[in-house]
């Protein structure tokens, strides 16, 4: 059995189970509805955090996606509101964006070898910024295009909305998968994650890869911000506050080590809907208290952290 | 069918011994930023208490995302209806609508949406206004015609409660040549700056001794600046009539003593009206006005302060 996957198969059986439990109590938990909402509504969380994953195998940090999220909201709202561009128009320009924006931090860190931590805080500052530069209300959004957006999804069986933004979801999910497990570019992100001066050795190109490594965050947080402003078709920059946060969290309750060069895609959305689960069981229960979320999540972070701890004595051992 | 039967099967699984016919509501709220949210919290809670529902609460932590997925998750858990305090006025068009073909009725409390009025059943709220206008026509009466140099506290400027309650104010004293507004600059909603800009006044205006009463657009700043008349060796409420609005439990504890004079009341009770008009809905599919406005009731040393402070005091304000 392969150690490595471990924290994958730990995930994987604690989604279940917690699923499980959820559908004992709640049997309607187990419908296609809230399925659908599950995708739907952590949609922009799972884009943000397939970019973060890779950054984190990387063994770097990417503090700056929640920021750029609602930059991306309040950008286009003000675009669209300002000329009479097509939403897909500003979509692209707000991708060049974000992605330039995210490989501007990965030169910077290699360039200026300074820790990523630091650097893409500033980026998380610059963005929010940015964002209230443009407006500090909520613009709404009110295009045809946007609607038809909204509009598009398949009905499941049982009521349940597989919609357009789920969809997204589950194509960078699987975007991501062959970009880290089946490309040269996956297999360097792991080699820097194990040890960068390692990795120098065998021969991989750092600086290239660490630019593409955050023009990738920043080109996912850029589409994240793209869902997130059809999901609630409006831009605001107070928007996403702590969502890198989250997506930290999901990507580590994922199974990816923090400290880089071991994790798994896959894991990453399993995280994303275990976070998603936990929300949907306290708004089913109705008399908990909403912080039960953050509660619960902590716990299950602290519990990965340490599974991984031991992991990682199992394997010096062996 | 088979999702009435799951769905029955909730009740009873959730509630030990699910009342046949109870309903479920949901109740998607901001956050707990204020005491005044706090306290309409609680007063839902016990609202849906008495009428024997079954309510969901979700706290959005002032998040949207959170208050969406919160709606979503009612809708497929099938409730009977949903109550939501918006956190902004945006962007509910899409889960409004599936609320809507679910055949879920929404009511929105204390704050609007944007959206299509027909995308919900109706929306319960104070008229900021009218609360002002409520404060200047008590003002106008306790004058009783006679000379009155009025200073005002305002709210934060520029928030709609600050400017809606200056104007309904100004509409309320309109008639009486006999009141004027002297003075009038913000204390920011607190205490403290109520505190210091009432010390100003005072000093600007011959040691109090000009300044006939005191409107401040919440309870707070009113309180604030009691202690700033008292210390300026003037009794308020009688060498000064304070007005103020809100009704918190503080400024109950200030009437009952007689430093204050009267309060308007933003009542944390939006979700009573609410559920009425759920009721007369279910009961018979009466639609309820698109706006339910809340009674502004006006409070005086009259109204057993001491009483309502002691109904008040646990609400969590």
């Amino acid at each position: 059995m392969n150690i490595r996957a471990l924290p994958l198969y730990a995930t994987i059986a604690i989604f279940l189970l917690a699923y499980l439990i959820c559908y004992m109590q709640f049997p309607a938990m187990l419908s296609t509805r809230v399925i659908g909402n599950l995708l739907t509504d952590n949609a922009y969380l799972g884009i943000v955090a397939v970019g973060m994953t890779v950054v984190i195998i990387s063994g770097g940090i990417d503090l700056s996606v929640g920021s750029v999220i609602a930059f991306s909201g309040v950008f286009i709202a003000v675009l669209l509101r300002e000329t009479g561009m097509h939403p897909l128009a500003a979509f692209a320009l707000l991708l060049a964006i974000t992605t330039l924006f995210g490989a501007a931090m990965g030169g910077m860190i290699h360039l200026l070898a300074m820790p990523p931590f630091i650097v893409t805080l500033a980026g998380m500052f610059l963005a929010r910024g940015a964002g209230y530069m443009l407006t500090i209300d909520s613009v709404p959004i009110d295009h045809a295009f946007y609607e038809t957006m909204q509009r598009a999804y398949y009905l499941m069986p049982g009521k349940g909305r597989l919609t357009l933004l789920g969809v997204t979801m589950l194509a960078s999910v699987i975007l991501g998968m062959i970009l880290l497990h089946r490309t040269k570019f996956g297999t360097n992100v792991y080699a820097i994650g194990g040890g960068e001066a390692t990795a120098r050795l065998m021969g991989v190109a750092v600086g290239r890869t660490t630019v593409l490594i955050y023009a990738f965050s920043g080109f996912m947080a850029g589409l994240a911000g793209i869902v997130f402003s059809v999901y609630t078709s409006a831009g605001y920059p107070l928007a996403t506050v702590g969502v890198e946060l989250n997506a930290i969290a999901a990507v580590v309750i994922g199974g990816t080590l923090l400290t880089g060069g071991s994790g798994y895609m896959f894991g990453t959305l399993i995280g994303v809907l275990t976070m998603g689960l936990i929300q949907t069981y306290i708004v089913f229960d109705g008399t908990l208290s909403s912080w039960w979320t953050k509660i619960v999540i902590g716990a299950l972070l602290l519990m990965f952290i340490l599974l991984q701890k031991g992991l990682l004595r199992l394997r010096i051992s062996h | 069918m088979l999702e009435r039967i799951l769905m029955a099967s909730v009740a009873v699984f959730s509630l030990g011994a699910g009342v046949a016919g109870a309903q479920t509501i949901g109740f998607s709220q901001i956050g707990s930023e204020s005491g005044w949210r706090a306290a309409e919290t609680t007063v839902t809670m016990n609202q849906a208490k008495e009428r024997g529902i079954d309510l969901r609460f979700s706290d959005a932590q002032q998040r949207q995302e959170n208050q969406i997925a919160a709606l979503r998750s009612f809708i497929a858990q099938g409730v009977d209806a949903i109550l939501v305090a918006p956190v902004v006025a945006t962007g509910w068009d899409s889960v409004l609508e599936e609320a809507a073909e679910a055949e879920i009725p929404v009511v929105l409390l204390d704050r609007m949406v944007d959206s299509s009025p027909d995308l919900y059943l109706t929306a319960v709220g104070s008229d900021l206004v009218h609360e002002g206008r409520v404060a200047g026509e008590w003002l106008v009466s306790a004058a009783n015609g006679e000379e009155c140099r009025v200073v005002e506290l305002q709210g934060t400027t520029g928030s709609s409660p600050a400017i809606d309650r200056k104007k309904g104010f100004e509409e309320g004293i309109a008639g009486a040549d006999n009141i004027e507004i002297v003075r009038s600059q913000t204390g920011d909603f607190t205490r403290t700056r109520g505190k210091e800009v009432m010390e100003s006044f005072l000093q600007a205006e011959n040691g109090g001794a000009d300044i006939c009463a005191l409107y401040a657009h919440n309870d707070d700043m009113a309180v604030g600046a009691i202690q700033a008349i008292k210390e300026a060796g003037l009794k308020p409420g009688e060498d000064i009539l304070v007005v103020s609005i809100d009704a918190v439990p503080d400024i109950f504890q200030a009437l009952a003593a007689g430093e204050a004079n009267a309060t308007v009341e933003l009542t944390p009770n939006m979700a009573g009206p609410a559920f009425d008009a759920l009721e007369a809905y279910f009961a018979d599919g009466t639609m309820p006005e698109k706006f339910i406005q809340t009674e502004s009731k006006l409070y005086t040393q009259a109204d057993d302060p001491a009483g309502e402070y002691e109904a008040r005091k646990d609400l969590g304000y």
